[in-house]
């Protein structure tokens, strides 16, 4: 394993089992992506469906290496928490972006692109793109 | 002019308000979102008293600022990042000024307005918070009376309103004939305003 530094990878559900779901599934699919810091944020702290600041922090910081974090979402308080906390300025991580893109479909692209040592904006860009799969 | 206390009290009058009200924003909330709203905005803004008592901050500015943090961080729903924007928003115009007047707090709360619909991508109509506050905003440099009234009577008028924004919207024509729990819970913040100012009087 190389000490190239990765992309971060934040996922940010209203649920728990989801953001932990789609994080397994994502580097599960991704040839190599062993090495790809993916952090879940799902629920509230307390385990209920929700939005949490405090777990969208943390998650952020577990996957900081220092080269930028994509940070994806589900929908309602989950955008507007994560837009909210990037206003903020001091609660994300420097290069912490929020990433707009299906979650699923949009999450294992960006843990993808991640794995082959691409930037922040190219992790964005294939992440971004998954709107444009088409499934019939 | 209005100092650090004035903005406590008004922090501490909307908590006493929400908790007054809460199961009617609950119920409000139940008909057309995820009967969360009286709750939420319950955890929310007793985070906020806690906190304002812990760190007493000492300017108008910082009590707002402090106040949309914790809600950011506590509300667990969209009502948290948008009311959390709104506080901070206003907070920051209001800047390191010891005492500000109505004037300034009535420019401070339209840039924290224009913040809300910058975020929630809401304009008036839509059956949301912009609802309640716009009027209120509006109505400011006629006095805090004046704010309350437009406020709760946006709020009343988002009934007949199909919802555009939010959970409320995927109910379609549905969502017609409720009132918006955010706008409802935002004329509360803002009748707070009096509730504050008459605490000074009394106060004096």
């Amino acid at each position: 394993m190389s000490d190239e530094k990765l992309v971060g990878i934040v996922l940010v559900s209203h649920s728990a089992a989801v953001a932990a779901s789609v994080a397994e599934l994502a580097k599960g699919l991704a040839g190599g992506a062993e090495a790809v810091p993916v952090a879940a944020a799902g629920g509230t702290e307390g385990g209920d469906l929700g939005t949490s600041a405090e777990l969208i922090s943390a998650a952020a910081a577990a996957a900081d290496r220092g080269v930028g974090v994509a940070v994806l979402m589900d929908l309602g308080s989950a955008v507007l928490t994560v837009k909210a906390l990037l206003a903020e300025g001091d609660e994300l991580p420097d290069g912490a972006r929020l990433v707009d893109a299906p979650f699923v479909e949009g999450a294992i692209a960006a843990v993808v692109t991640a794995a082959t040592g691409a930037d922040l904006d190219a992790v964005e860009a294939a992440a971004a793109e998954a709107y444009g799969y088409r499934k019939g | 002019m209005l100092d650090a206390d004035f903005f406590r009290r008004w922090m501490a009058a909307t908590a006493a308000s929400v908790d007054r009200e809460a199961d009617r924003l609950t119920a409000l909330d139940s008909a057309i979102g995820d009967a969360d709203h009286g709750s939420n905005m319950q955890r929310g803004f007793t985070a906020v008293m806690a906190a304002l008592e812990k760190e007493t901050p000492g300017t108008p500015g910082a009590v707002l600022t402090l106040a949309g943090r914790l809600l950011i961080s506590t509300v667990g729903g969209a009502s948290g990042p948008l009311y959390g924007t709104l506080l901070r928003r206003t907070g920051k115009a209001l800047g390191d000024a010891a005492e500000v007047s109505e004037e300034q707090l009535a420019d401070a709360l339209r840039a924290g307005v224009d913040g809300v619909m910058a975020l929630g991508k809401a304009t008036p109509g839509d059956k949301t918070m912009i609802d309640a506050l716009v009027p209120a905003v509006d109505a400011l440099g006629d006095g805090f009376a004046a704010a309350r009234s437009a406020a709760e009577e946006g709020a009343v008028a988002t009934t007949p309103l199909q919802a555009r924004k939010g959970r409320a919207s995927y109910l379609g024509e549905r969502s017609i004939g409720h009132q918006d729990p955010g706008a409802t819970s935002s004329a509360l913040l803002i009748a707070a305003l009096g509730a504050a100012a008459g605490g000074e009087a009394r106060g004096e």
